[in-house]
């Protein structure tokens, strides 16, 4: 049979060879020369699962855990599980409780944004105790398309010091943007406040990484290599403070209904005490499942509940200052021990003008003039150091004077390991020569037109933890360690972030004696003199009392009530101060008993007597919140018709609710602050001309209302009788 | 002539049969690769016949049954029973539109419990049988006007009742019986202008309209320049060569917008745009516009960015799998991409991307080279019979698997769009290994009865 056609066979294999050549060469792009394939497949194949550590415990002074971890449910859901059995699906609404509308919504969102609904994803998260013992119950019926996933948050088993631990929040664009925090993604938590913002590093431990196959639903189907490219996360490390969580406990207790704070420190360690900043939030509402509810509520509240005022609201002193100012008296030699000043009724050393008025008339030494706060005798005082001819101009000796006071540890940060820390103000002859009506203009003033700072009032700011401070300041007689809470860290101190608090501050050498005849007037205080409700039957206390007058929006307050010692006096365990903010009457009346309360607290470390337990309820149910946060609080909820702050953003008052009090600003920031002009512009009718400290006290809440709302509560103006 | 067999692998090409087997057991093994689950018990899963693997293999088994029958099976039977077996193969795929199954909207399916079998697939080897018993006629000859309709109406005739059943992609296939007649004489014209209409409205939709006037225009006057002595001695050339410019544009006038407009479905459209990246040809309705969108969606096609290409999903993740093995590839079982279920289908259409990311450019080289022996292996078992049905009907074979592979590999590389063609002897699914394993069997049978003559 002829074969027809046989050269037709070469033309088919040609076109077969061509077409192998094609696949050969397209197989070649995609597998030899392209490394985008590669990595798409990567990105979709591979999972970089981050798995965080446990975060550091935080311990008080006796090995209790005060901050901790607890694992709360995520209640997740697979849609594409879901059967259309309607009786579970109406029993969860009911647990959850939410309605079939909201259900259908969550549900189909979750088909919208998870790959159809293949995805697991979280249908309602953080569930509450309340609601997962409702769902443990009805679980059998859920599963396979719903389940409960773990996840770790922050606990406070005492639900106390909220303000010092700090708490955490999910990072924002800020932080993401931070050189200093690099390694953050969103979605990931970070210490907002607190202990947790300032350890951050030490409590965050180290990230692991786990490398996971997937489908392509996002699922995890393997790891890797079995792991072996795996990273294993290091928890956070654990801390000791030094913190007494019943002394906290006690002092929150007893600063409720009430503005201001107290501070307590072991003088020999510099180690906290105690740290309360009323009004306070329970830190179990801003963690877990509460977390959402609270939130704006506590950023909302007029009265600052976020603010620490212990480091982050400054007063004036009032006459706790004068302590110190009988130290500088007696090392500067411008006085002794013995030397007396008689008061008829007030202050003439700067003549008729405006006499400065004392309490008790008479003849008062330096013992006596402490013990009844005698506002004479301390204004003498500091006429001698200033007019010390010594110096060769006023300028020089208010340096000295200055100087004196930055040992004290006044007038600049101390350093504490709580963020947000104020500086405080200390006036010095730079301050005074600024043009008015900031200073007074170069030349310009002299003793007397500063003579208010003798007392306490006028130019001087300090945060109440400074007063606490100087307290143990006075009762190591003439040395301090930086006040601060965490003692050691578990594992060693890796970021050097402890060294700081291991020195002592010592610049003057100031005698003994000197602090003796101080110290016996401090005690004639407590046992004869403004302070007596202090008095604890079996201790000695050290104390002084403090009135401050102060000044909001240039309408006189009711006076601040401070009280400020130490006990025992002769082997000093805790420095202690107290304020109530616009409690009227005199710092006697309210400081003093709750400071007295603390000391025999820590002392005696109970309290039992029936008469002092209660005295404890009586100062704790004492309503001493001014009114004008009422006034606020009113006024807010009359806006607040529409409930949530949505409604306020949209009318404008609030431009955005921010996590944080935003009151780290740098230290340039804040030294152009003290040397600015007063921005705000109504401060400058205040009566007291002198008083531009005022705006050192601003915060910035940028959660409060409308602007001419932003002003802070804490403000204090000195008053020149 | 007629002589008994000794035994039964007395002339059997060895080489065509270690072929079949490597590429049968390379299937196997890419269909386990793909559905294997780390921690499945695999030795349960081969003995419950709950996979698709441990069913591939009991198909594999009965291919091997039936290879051993037909090898047992006198040659004559097939001339004999030719014309009646495809008489058998057309009342089967009529038959589906009564009692047809229907599976993924094409009712095409003959449930025979076990297993289903798609007629238009089996019937690939009666059609082969059928056109080898035709062209072995003495008096056909394809250069021959009449010869060509029969052929063609043989060839054809299953595609027609697949299309009218909605399972195009199973009539593409039937094409491949062109091959088969060009080796067999069919005038090269047809060929080349089947070719040029291809190109032509490939490139009409690819390129803007300026480009492809100018492009033909001057295509046409370089023509004339060139065998400008040829048209000056006779006219009708010049008048040939115009007439075949203005047919061009007529082709993209009116029978590109025909085809996109009015023939051809939805998803076929998108496929042949995805796979060419268009997104810029206008539609003569809004309603098809629509549909055309839609279907862009459904196939989860992205169009990310403004400049971005469109391209179909199941290409794209095909193309990353294929693209991630490399050259090495990721080893047996460790490829992420087939393990994720990222390439859909991949068991049988995209079984291809399982084997580029296990094995690597060196597998996916290895395979073609499995491939492209057998064809041409094919081809020289062909030309060395001495009987025309036996040639014919090898070609047959070659033409199919050559199409099938091309098609395949193609479309999984992202060089021609997805008809839905399965890849021979690789692809799950029981029809096409068996009908694959009883077309190269035959041809294995003819050839070791390459003495005798059969017609």
């Amino acid at each position: 049979m002829p074969v027809f056609n046989q050269s037709r066979k070469s033309v088919i294999i040609l076109v077969f060879l061509i077409t192998l050549a094609i696949i050969v060469l397209q197989l070649m792009n995609l597998q030899l020369f392209s490394s985008k394939y590669k990595l798409d497949a990567e990105n979709q194949g591979i999972f970089r699962k981050v798995v965080y550590p446990d975060r550091g415990i935080v311990y008080d002074r006796k090995g209790r855990s005060i901050l901790q971890n607890t694992t709360i449910y995520d209640l997740m859901v697979t849609p594409s599980k879901l059967k259309g059995n309607n009786t579970d699906t109406a029993t969860l609404c009911t647990v959850l409780g939410i309605d079939s509308a909201e259900f259908k919504k969550r549900i189909d969102n979750i088909r919208f944004k998870y790959s159809q609904g293949y995805r697991p994803a979280i249908f309602e998260p953080l569930l509450s105790n309340e609601k997962m013992a409702k769902l443990t119950e009805i679980m059998y019926k859920l599963t396979p398309a719903y389940y409960l996933q773990e996840r770790s948050v922050r606990d406070y088993p005492y639900d106390a010091a909220g303000n010092i631990l700090g708490y955490l929040s999910e990072v924002d664009s800020n932080i993401l943007k931070n050189p200093n925090y690099t390694g953050y993604v969103m979605g990931d938590y970070i210490g907002k406040t607190g202990l947790e913002k300032t350890y951050e590093k030490v409590m965050l431990g180290q990230r692991g990484i786990e490398f996971w196959k997937r489908d392509k639903f996002g699922k995890l189907t393997e790891r890797v290599e079995k792991g072996a490219y795996d990273t294993a996360a290091i928890a956070g490390q654990n801390m000791h403070t030094s913190l007494d969580i019943d002394l906290q406990m006690l002092g929150e207790k007893l600063m409720e209904n009430k503005l201001g704070s107290i501070v307590a420190i072991d003088p020999k360690t510099g180690g906290i005490l105690c740290m309360v900043s009323s009004p306070t939030f329970k830190p179990r509402l801003l963690t877990g499942s509460e977390r959402r509810k609270h939130i704006a509520e506590v950023l909302l509240d007029p009265a600052l509940p976020l603010l620490n005022r212990t480091v982050g609201a400054t007063y004036s002193p009032g006459s706790t200052f004068k302590t110190l100012q009988a130290l500088v008296g007696l090392h500067e030699g411008v006085i002794d021990t013995k030397f007396t000043v008689s008061c008829s009724g007030a202050f003439y050393g700067c003549g008729g003008a405006k006499p400065m008025k004392c309490l008790d008339k008479g003849t008062f030494d330096l013992r006596g003039a402490i013990t009844i706060s005698d506002n004479t005798y301390f204004a003498t005082v500091m006429q001698k150091v200033i007019n010390n001819p010594k110096y060769p101009s006023i300028d020089s000796s208010l340096s000295a004077w200055d100087q004196y006071m930055y040992a004290f540890g006044l007038g600049h940060r101390l350093g504490v390991d709580v963020p947000y820390e104020k500086r405080g103000l200390i006036p010095t002859p730079a301050f005074y020569n600024q043009a008015p009506p900031r200073g007074f203009g170069k030349g310009h003033w002299n003793y007397c037109s500063f003579r208010s700072v003798s007392i306490g009032q006028g130019e001087v700011d300090v945060t109440p933890l400074q007063v606490a401070n100087e307290m143990a300041y006075l009762a190591n007689k003439g040395w301090y360690i930086t006040p601060h809470l965490v003692d050691s860290i578990e594992g060693g101190d890796k970021y050097n972030m402890l060294t700081n608090f291991k020195d002592r501050h010592q610049t003057i050498d100031i005698p003994d004696s000197v602090f003796e005849a101080v110290h016996d007037g401090m005690q004639g205080v407590v046992e004869r003199g403004t302070g007596g409700a202090a008095k604890v039957p079996g201790i000695v206390i050290c104390g002084k009392t403090g009135t401050v007058e102060n000044y909001y929006k240039g309408v006189k307050q009711p006076n601040h009530a401070f009280f400020a010692g130490f006990a025992p006096r002769d082997n000093p365990k805790i420095a202690i101060m107290c304020v109530v903010e616009n409690s009227g009457k005199f710092g006697g009346t309210y400081a003093a008993p709750i400071v007295g309360l603390m000391i025999e607290k820590y002392l005696k470390d109970s309290i039992t007597d029936k008469n002092r337990l209660a005295r404890i309820d009586e100062l704790s149910k004492l309503n001493l919140i001014p009114p004008r946060i009422y006034i606020e609080i009113k006024r807010q909820d009359s806006m607040r018709h529409a409930k949530d702050s949505a409604y306020l953003i949209a009318k404008g008052y609030i431009t955005t609710i921010k996590d944080t009090m935003e009151m780290d600003q740098s230290d340039e920031e804040d030294a152009l602050d003290k040397i600015k002009d007063d921005t705000i512009p109504n401060v400058k009718n205040a009566p007291a001309k002198k008083d531009s400290n005022d705006n050192k006290t601003k915060i910035k809440p940028d959660a409060i209302l409308p602007d001419e709302k932003k002003k802070p509560e804490t403000k204090d103006t000195a008053n020149k009788p | 002539m007629y002589q008994k067999n000794a035994s039964i692998s007395k002339g059997i090409d060895w080489l065509t049969v270690l072929l079949y087997l490597a590429l049968a057991v390379v299937g196997l093994a890419c269909i386990f690769s793909v559905e294997y689950k780390s921690g499945d018990n695999v030795v349960q899963n081969f003995l419950g016949f709950k996979k698709e693997y441990s069913k591939q293999l009991f198909f594999f088994g009965a291919s091997i049954i039936v290879a051993a029958f037909i090898l047992l099976t006198d040659s004559k039977f097939f001339t004999a029973t030719a014309n009646l077996a495809y008489a058998f193969g057309i009342m089967l795929i009529m038959a589906t539109f009564v009692v047809g199954k229907e599976v993924g909207g094409s009712k095409s399916w003959i449930p025979l419990g076990f297993m289903n079998i798609q007629p238009v697939e089996v019937c690939k080897i009666f059609t082969s049988l059928a056109l080898a018993k035709f062209l072995s006629l003495p008096e056909t000859n394809l250069k021959k006007i009449q010869t060509q309709l029969i052929a063609a109406a043989i060839a054809f005739s299953p595609a027609l009742l697949s299309v009218l059943q909605k399972e195009p992609g199973a009539a593409i296939v039937y094409f491949s019986f062109a091959l088969t007649f060009y080796r067999e004489g069919l005038p090269t014209l047809y060929l080349i202008v089947i070719f040029s209409l291809t190109i032509l409205i490939i490139a009409s939709i690819v390129v803007s309209p300026i480009v492809f006037y100018v492009s033909i225009t001057v295509i046409a006057v370089l023509f004339i320049f060139f065998n400008g002595r040829k048209i000056r001695r006779d006219m009708f050339k010049l008048v040939l060569v115009i007439v075949v410019w203005l047919m061009c544009i007529g082709v993209k006038l009116f029978l590109v917008h025909a085809l996109f407009d009015y023939v051809l479905k939805p998803h076929q459209v998108v496929r042949i745009f995805t796979t060419f990246g268009i997104d810029d040809y206008k539609f003569k309705t809004p309603e098809r516009t629509a549909e055309i969108e839609k279907e862009l969606a459904k196939l989860g096609t992205t169009r990310r960015k403004p400049g971005e290409k469109v391209e179909s999903y199941n290409v794209k993740q095909s193309k990353i799998a294929i693209g991630s093995g490399g050259f090495w590839g990721k080893g047996f079982l460790q490829g992420t991409q087939t393990r994720g279920d990222f390439v859909p289908a991949q068991n049988t259409d995209f079984i291809f991307s399982s084997v580029g990311e296990n094995f690597g450019f060196l597998g996916c080289l290895a395979l073609m080279l499995l491939y492209f022996g057998l064809m041409l292996r094919l081809i020289f078992l062909a030309e060395r019979q001495r009987s025309t049905f036996s040639r014919v009907y090898m070609y047959c074979v070659v033409g199919i698997l050559f199409f099938h592979v091309a098609l395949n590999v193609c479309m999984t590389l992202g060089l021609a769009p997805s008809p839905g063609i399965t890849l021979p002897l690789l692809s799950y699914g029981g029809s096409s290994l068996i009908t694959f394993t009883i077309l190269i069997f035959i041809s294995i049978k003819l050839d070791a009865d390459r003495q005798m003559i059969l017609r």
